[in-house]
């Protein structure tokens, strides 16, 4: 069985990947990001950096911090037919929030109340519509970067003029969801494939509980109840290897905030006991396996 | 083989290198708190990390 790690560069999680691959006797190539030089059209008969043509792989594990880089290349891969986790189409919705939040809503899958407008004047209205503590999101980006929580009128006037100012087109489209008062964590769950493998509570004085930014993780029970709404959430944005961010809203039910396709889990198999690396591989390789 | 020492190239700082680095790897220099790059194992060689970009995450 012949694999690629598709990386930006190497951390915590894809040196536990590595190690899971090689305890199942697999060493996969390491392909760097910054290496791909690709002509469309040649398609898979042509040479990745490591030397081996990209048909020749079985799999190419996408683990790139880069989401743009990694994104495109699977787009790539999968139109020539290479094999990869995740697929491109897994990835394009899971990039970007409000594909998500469509993707949820075709699914009728539990969600914050959310808004989308296009202008400073039409989000003010949006951020009134959803009432206030209002949160703006960018439509793309990651731990919990550039999320504002948005008490009054004077501070989104703030928060709207600068980010028509100083921010590039993608700024610009407004995502307004209301706030959820949780009760000081969120739940992170991880579905590889067709079952919620693990979850954590991560929780933090702050309203934003991502790891990156200090939250403090710990094992939260897979319920039936939380893993149908994480399974069913996982299936909407074209399944795969996915973190499910869930809220427990005020009278404890469950809204799925937003998914992840490229997760980090460093700090997720201590607190749950569950080798999260190994689960994932050992799922990857089986469906290899069937379809071989 | 153990872990090896190398120079921060940022501050002049020691590195520690654990003895199952890898090529690519990122590291952090406990002196400067830069984030550094391992591009070569052996000779060993550092170089600062890319600056984190907007699309970085999960």
């Amino acid at each position: 069985m012949r694999v690629a790690l598709l990386v930006t560069h190497i951390r915590a999680e894809e040196k536990l990947i590595l190690a899971a691959f090689n305890n199942r006797e697999i060493s996969p190539d390491i392909i760097l990001d910054r290496e791909l030089n690709i002509e469309i059209t040649q398609g898979a008969e042509q040479l990745a950096p490591s030397g081996i043509a990209w048909r020749d792989y079985d799999l190419i594990f996408e683990r790139c911090v880069s989401t743009s880089r990694g994104m495109y290349a699977l787009a790539i891969l999968n139109s020539w037919g290479v094999r990869t986790y995740n697929t491109y189409e897994t990835a394009a919705t899971c990039s970007d929030k409000l594909q998500t939040s469509i993707a949820l809503m075709q699914h009728n899958i539990p969600q914050p109340h959310t808004r989308v407008a296009f202008t400073p004047d039409s989000a003010m209205q949006a951020i009134e519509d959803v009432k206030y503590p209002a949160v703006l999101k960018p439509v793309t980006g990651s731990w919990g970067r550039l999320l504002a929580r948005v008490h009054n009128r004077d501070s989104a006037e703030a928060i709207l003029e600068h980010r028509q100012t100083l921010g590039d087109y993608n700024h610009h489209t407004y995502y307004v969801q209301e706030y959820v008062d949780k009760p000081g964590r969120d739940i992170r769950a991880f579905v590889v494939g067709d079952r919620t493998i693990a979850a954590i509570y991560r929780a933090s004085n702050h309203w934003i509980t991502n790891t990156a930014r200090g939250g403090l993780a710990s094992n939260c029970p897979v319920t039936d109840q939380l893993d149908e709404i994480c399974v069913r959430a996982a299936e909407a944005v074209g399944g795969g290897i996915l973190a499910v961010d869930v809220l427990e809203d005020t009278r404890g039910a469950f809204v799925v905030n937003e998914i992840n396709h490229t997760m980090e889990f460093r700090n997720s198999s201590q607190p749950t006991g569950v080798d999260i690396a190994q689960e994932v591989i050992d799922f990857v390789i089986g469906q290899i396996g069937v379809v071989a | 083989m153990g872990n090896r020492m190398a120079l921060c190239p940022a501050c002049d700082g020691e590195v520690v290198i654990p003895a199952d680095a890898m090529e690519n790897e990122i590291v952090s220099c406990l002196e400067c708190g830069a984030e550094l790059e391992i591009m070569c194992l052996d000779p060993l060689e550092l170089d600062l990390a890319p600056e984190v970009e907007e699309d970085w995450g999960e």
